[in-house]
C-alpha cells in the first residue's frame, strides 16, 4: 500500500574530481512509496533548488534498468539491498520511515568522480576497445541459418551478453576488479563462432588492458555476481581464465 | 620467452600462479596427514614412519626445496595481489555491507596466509631445525605438544589453515577455468570436506599428545 515516509540522507558531495568530498545530511520527507530511488533524489534536488543550494549530481538515462547509466552504492550495497536490479528499479517501499540511507558513488581507482555520485566509468568503454567486438568483411550477406548455433550456447552468450556496463561489478568488488565485466564480454563473443577467429588475440588485449586501468585482481569474492542488475554468473570469470589460458598457453597469438 | 612472463604477469596469470601452488599445498597437506595419522599409533609406528620417510635421501631434499620455490611464490605472489588490491580502491567506502557472496575464509584469504607464513616459520624452528641426533622426532614432537601452550597455538594454526582451504580448495578450480555446471557444487562440496579432514586430522593430534598419549 502506498504510503509517505520520512528519510535522513547522507550524500557523497564533492565539487569535481580532484577536491575533497564528504558525507552531506538532507532530509527527504512525505516521500511516497512508490517512487524509485531516483525519483526520491529528484524531489530533494528540487528542494534544494528552492533553496538556492547546489543539487546532488547524479548519473541516469532510461530509468528502466536496461541503460546502465544509473548507479550509487545504497547502505554498503551497489545498486541498494534489492537482487537483480538497478538502482532506478529500486522502489521506496523497500525503505521505512525514519530510516538513515547513506548514497556513496562507485568506488575504485579506475573510476574517477567527476561530480558527487556521477563517475567516469570510461574505463570500461577502454576495454571493449581493445577487442570487444568482431571484424565483419564486407561482402553478400550469408543465408541467416548456414551457421547452426545450439540453442544452450546462444543463451549463455545471451546471458553474458545482458551486462549493460554499470560497473557495479567493479564497485562490489572487495578488490574493485572489473573481471566479471570484461569476462562477459569476452564471453558473449567466445561463445559463438563470428568471435573464434579473433578469440585468442581478444583475450590477450582485454586482458591487459584492464590490467592497465588499474583495477584490481579477482579473488573469487562472488560480490560481483551477487550485486550484478543482470545476475551474470562468475562462469563468465572461469571462461574468461581458460579464453587466456588458450590464448597465452597454446595459441601463436604474441 | 617474453610470453610466458607477459601471460604470468597479468591479472590473470598471477591468480593462476596461486591456484596451481595452493593446489601443490593441498597435495603436500594430504600427504603430510596421511603421515601423521601415525602418531596415533604410538612412538614405534611413527618412528618408524620417520625413519622410512628420511631413507628417501636425495627424494627428500628435492620435495623440500620444491616446497620452498612453491612456498616463495605462493607468498610473493599473494602479496603483489594484496597491495594491488589495496590500491584499486584508494578512497574507502564509509559503509561497508556484503552482498552474500563473501565468506569467512574469503574475505580473511590475505590474513589467514600470513598467520600461516608464521605459523610455518614457528613449526620448522621447533620440528625441523632442532637436533635430531639425542631425540627421536616422537620426542620432539611430544615435548612440544604436551605443552599446553604450544599446543593451543597448533591447534589455532590448524583451524586458520583450514579457513583459508574453505575458500582456497574450490577457487583454485574456478581460477583454473573448472566451473561446470555439474561439477562445480561438487568441488565445493570437497573443499569443505577437505578443509574440514584437515583442521580435524591435524587439530586432534596436540590434543592426543597432550592429552590421551
Amino acid at each position: 500500500m502506498t504510503k509517505n515516509i520520512n528519510l535522513t540522507l547522507k550524500v557523497w558531495r564533492q565539487k569535481g574530481p580532484n577536491v575533497k568530498g564528504r558525507l552531506e545530511t538532507y532530509y527527504a520527507n512525505d516521500i511516497s512509496t512508490d517512487m524509485s530511488f531516483l525519483e526520491m533524489i529528484d524531489v530533494v534536488n528540487e528542494q534544494l533548488t528552492l533553496e538556492d543550494k547546489e543539487p546532488i549530481a547524479f548519473d541516469h538515462d532510461c530509468r528502466e534498468g536496461i541503460c546502465g547509466m544509473c548507479g550509487a552504492v545504497i547502505n554498503g550495497r551497489a545498486h541498494g539491498p534489492e537482487k537483480g536490479t538497478t538502482l532506478c528499479q529500486l522502489h521506496m517501499r523497500h525503505f521505512s520511515d525514519k530510516d538513515v540511507i547513506v548514497i556513496e558513488p562507485w568506488r575504485a581507482r579506475a573510476f574517477k568522480i567527476i561530480k558527487d555520485l556521477v563517475v567516469d566509468r570510461s574505463a570500461l568503454d577502454t576495454i571493449i576497445q581493445a577487442g570487444g567486438y568482431v571484424s565483419v568483411d564486407t561482402g553478400g550477406a550469408q543465408d541467416a541459418n548456414s551457421i547452426a548455433i545450439p540453442q544452450e550456447i546462444a543463451e549463455l552468450a545471451m546471458d553474458a551478453a545482458a551486462c549493460i556496463g554499470c560497473g557495479a561489478c567493479v564497485a562490489a568488488c572487495p578488490n574493485a576488479s572489473a573481471m566479471l565485466f570484461t569476462s562477459a564480454k569476452i564471453s558473449q563473443l567466445a561463445l559463438l563462432p563470428q568471435g573464434k577467429p579473433e578469440a585468442a588475440l581478444r583475450a590477450i588485449a582485454m586482458v591487459n588492458v584492464m590490467d592497465k586501468l588499474g583495477f584490481g585482481n579477482c579473488t573469487n569474492e562472488k560480490e560481483c555476481e551477487a550485486e550484478c542488475p543482470k545476475e551474470i554468473s562468475i562462469i563468465n570469470i572461469a571462461r574468461m581464465n581458460r579464453e587466456f589460458l588458450k590464448a597465452g598457453l597454446i595459441s601463436t597469438v604474441k | 620467452m617474453a610470453w610466458i612472463t607477459e601471460t604470468f604477469t597479468t591479472s590473470i596469470g598471477k591468480k593462476i600462479l596461486m591456484a596451481l601452488t595452493g593446489l601443490s599445498f593441498c597435495g603436500f597437506l594430504t600427504v603430510h596427514l596421511i603421515g601423521n595419522l601415525t602418531l596415533y599409533g604410538g612412538q614405534d609406528l611413527f618412528n618408524a614412519y620417520v625413519e622410512h620417510l628420511h631413507s628417501l635421501g636425495p627424494l627428500i631434499i628435492v620435495f623440500e626445496w620444491g616446497l620452498l620455490l612453491l612456498a616463495i611464490i605462493h607468498i610473493l605472489t599473494g602479496s603483489i595481489l594484496f597491495f594491488q588490491n589495496l590500491k584499486a580502491r584508494p578512497v574507502r567506502y564509509k559503509v561497508n555491507k556484503n552482498a552474500g557472496g563473501r565468506t569467512l575464509g574469503s574475505a580473511t584469504m590475505p590474513y589467514t596466509g600470513f598467520i600461516l607464513l608464521l605459523f610455518i616459520i614457528f613449526h620448522l624452528l621447533d620440528f625441523h631445525f632442532v637436533d635430531h641426533t639425542t631425540q627421536t622426532v616422537y620426542q620432539i614432537v611430544s615435548n612440544s605438544l604436551s605443552q599446553i601452550g604450544l599446543a593451543t597455538v597448533y591447534i589455532f594454526a590448524v583451524v586458520i589453515a583450514a579457513i583459508h582451504i574453505s575458500h582456497g580448495f574450490w577457487s583454485l578450480f574456478q581460477t583454473l577455468g573448472a566451473n561446470h555446471p555439474k561439477y562445480m557444487p561438487l568441488i565445493k562440496n570437497i573443499g569443505i570436506l577437505f578443509s574440514l579432514l584437515i583442521g580435524i586430522g591435524f587439530g586432534f593430534i596436540p590434543i592426543f599428545i597432550a592429552f590421551i598419549a
